[in-house]
């Protein structure tokens, strides 16, 4: 995108920067409009019910009529609530939750911002997300919003860590933070990616695992939505919302979680590289490219969002003090012996290559 | 006028920052605009499965939770000694693996002692 | 040009937002400008180039270190109001503090006068790394390695001396042991009795 600026002008390249990220920008709310869809479908479809099918053909259109229904619904403001923190909270998830995706690439070259720490960017805007969640709990003051918030805080602060771990893992075996660099490393087909790669698969396959089911908790989702528990705090944090500030919650909720599910195709599953091998190397024309790689991507995105929607529908709420359980003596531990191990790999590797060479020089030079 | 600089490449997150900024509040102000305002007494008083509010919802909870983010604080620095750390493994030094080994160990050591400690019990 | 206004935007929020962070009467709005205040300063490393160190900010203290910040002023019933009566009794000691910061700044900013900062960095392979993650890991685990292993020494320190203040263990609380509950076998659990009719298991 700086490139814009280069090329043509202040002006203009500014103005294009701003159309790219508003294409961006829409392209991801219509997907979570059909995603929010999806979602519920799937949740329905285990249940052997039909899901909503009354507006549009097959339901279609039910995102966009409960849009329209939650922007014609009153704000109410509880009369005890900090008013400026009660407005900044969805606010801010949104905003945060926006911010991320300028990093993500969604195709060869298709990136609102390529920097060269992207991976520490998403992990610091995903550190926080909690924000949202402890000010939108505690400007409500009241009870159920308080507690959901607290929980949810712990939950959130206690997933990060592994997350983190994890995340080193895949960088040991890149050794760049940029996220086109990590695709680019799993370009040779399934057996290149890094949840699947010899001989590091023993190790990436069980993180690959960790990774997904902290995103889960991180992001709020069954069976680790213990902040809205629906049967003990009636909605968590968000008891006191309505109309659009609930909205923004949920908006922000559901671009997180495609975020997440993003992260772990560009980490795991090869970002937009098909199975059989580079992207570059199918028969298509050079523009046609990025646009097949985005699709390849998208379809990968829509898979692991299937897995979430699955584990929604069929798997049965944790207990609170399992779930801390799981977070810091299980997921820890291990995700940070797959740090050691994969470091000690990957250094003994590159040592070994590096003195391969020296070593036939001497030979050869003595 | 001079055109380069690595922040170049951040101007586009400030863009998409206050884009998401605008819908944000534009979605509110729409239904301020659009959405019935009638607010009464009961409406606007706090949630309480139908009964009046006892007090005040802010109080004194489990010391527990600080602990959980204060150990969180560690355990995040120690992610962010490792970041750095995988430009110097993929160079192949050994030195800064087993450099980081014996950082990591003393912090094994203080995990092994909160864990024996019961720091990480929840009932 | 630009980033000369760019620079000058970062500072005059960064200055604001701290003032909001001492001025304000609500110590939840204090944090909250405090946080604005971390992110004006990571946007400054970015002007500088130091990207690493920007993200590193935010990471550590806008995602964790002010959340526990948010969690003291928001949950804990302390009595600001109380807290307050004593605040011109620190004055002396705040104005000393603030006189041995300004001390600190004005020596480096001679140094940096006087072109002498350059020589603290003489090391080659920092200069030559690509983006500024790489030059910090060049030399952190193996220049640096003592002042590394003491932060680790540091960090030690840091968690042990949580879990001696925080840590309260109650009794009479019923815990779950998986390895309990996984190892118990049918033996242990469930017998056969044979019941008279009319007599119970008495």
């Amino acid at each position: 995108m700086a490139g814009f600026v280069a090329e043509f002008g202040v002006l203009w390249g500014t103005l294009l920067a701003v159309a790219q990220v508003l294409a961006v920008m829409v392209m991801l709310l219509l997907t979570l409009a059909f995603i929010l869809l999806f979602d519920r479908k799937v949740w329905a479809a285990v249940q052997m019910r039909k899901g909503p099918n009354v507006v549009g053909p097959f339901g279609l259109l039910q995102s966009f009529a409960d849009f329209f229904k939650f922007v014609f619904k009153e704000i109410v403001i509880p009369a005890g609530a900090n008013k400026t923190v009660f407005i900044l909270a969805p606010l801010m998830t949104l905003v945060l939750a926006f911010a991320a995706w300028a990093v993500v690439p969604i195709a060869p070259g298709w990136v609102i911002s390529d920097l060269n720490v992207g991976i520490l960017y998403l992990f610091a805007i995903s550190s926080l997300g909690v924000y949202g969640i402890i000010m939108g709990g505690w400007a409500s003051n009241s009870k159920y919003p308080f507690l959901g918030s607290l929980r949810s805080a712990a939950q959130m602060v206690s997933y990060e860590v592994s997350i983190g771990f994890v995340i080193i893992t895949v960088l040991l075996l890149v050794g760049s933070m940029n996220l086109t660099a990590i695709v680019s490393n799993q370009a040779d087909g399934v057996w290149a990616w890094h949840a699947f790669a010899w001989p590091t698969v023993f190790v990436m396959f069980p993180m690959f695992v960790i990774f997904f089911i902290s995103a889960l908790a991180e992001t709020n989702r069954p069976p680790f939505d213990l902040p809205e528990a629906e049967s003990e705090l009636v909605a968590g944090y968000q008891v006191e919302y309505s109309s659009t500030p609930y909205l923004l919650f949920m908006i922000g909720e559901y671009l997180n979680i495609v975020l997440m599910c993003a992260m772990i195709a560009i980490l795991f599953l090869g970002g937009w590289h098909p199975p059989w091998g580079p992207i570059e190397s199918a028969p298509l024309p050079g523009w046609a490219v990025p646009i097949a790689g985005f699709l390849v991507l998208y379809a990968k995105i829509w898979f692991v969002f299937f897995l979430f929607a699955m584990v929604k529908a069929i798997v049965p709420r944790y207990r609170y003090d399992q779930l801390m359980r799981l977070g810091w003596k299980v997921f820890l531990p291990t995700a940070l012996a797959a740090v050691i191990a994969v470091g000690a790999y990957r250094v003994h590797e590159v040592a070994a290559a590096r003195a391969a060479p020296a070593a036939i020089m001497e030979m050869t030079g003595g | 006028m001079e055109l380069s600089g690595l922040w170049l490449e951040y101007l586009p997150v400030l863009i998409l920052l206050a884009l998401a900024a605008a819908i944000g509040a534009g979605f509110m102000a729409a239904a301020w605009v659009l959405a019935p305002k009638d607010p009464n007494k009961e409406k606007i008083s706090a949630y309480e499965c139908g009964f009046n509010a006892f007090d005040d919802a802010r109080m004194k909870f489990d010391v527990r939770f600080y602990l959980v983010s204060i150990l969180f604080i560690i355990f995040d620095l120690e992610v962010a000694f490792l970041f750095p750390w995988i430009f110097e493994v993929n160079e192949g030094n050994i030195f800064a693996f087993w450099s980081m080994m014996v950082f990591l160990g003393v912090l094994t050591i203080g995990f092994v002692y909160e864990w024996r400690k019961g720091a990480l019990e929840w009932e | 040009m630009l980033a000369g206004m760019a620079f000058y935007t970062l500072a005059a929020v960064a200055v604001v937002a701290a003032l909001g962070v001492v001025s304000s009467r609500n110590p939840v709005h204090s944090v909250l400008f405090l946080i604005l205040t971390f992110f004006t300063a990571a946007g400054l490393f970015v002007l500088i180039g130091a990207e690493f160190l920007a993200m590193l900010l935010v990471v550590v203290y806008v995602g964790a270190v002010a959340v526990l910040f948010l969690f003291v002023v928001m949950m804990l019933d302390v009595d600001f109001v109380e807290l307050r009566q004593g605040f011109l009794n620190y004055l002396p000691l705040g104005a000393l503090i603030a006189l041995v910061l300004l001390g600190q700044i004005g020596l480096v900013a001679s140094a940096v006068l006087q072109n002498q900062a350059v020589q603290l960095n003489p090391d080659a392979t920092a200069q030559l790394a690509a983006t500024n993650a790489e030059a910090v890991g060049s030399v952190l685990y193996t220049r640096y390695v003592l002042v590394f292993q003491l932060s680790g020494l540091v960090l030690f320190v840091a968690m042990i001396g949580a879990i001696v203040l925080t840590l309260r263990s109650r009794v009479g609380v019923k815990k779950q042991s998986v390895s309990r509950q996984v190892g118990r076998r049918r033996q242990d659990a469930v017998g056969l009795k044979d019941v008279r009719p009319g007599q119970g298991l008495g």
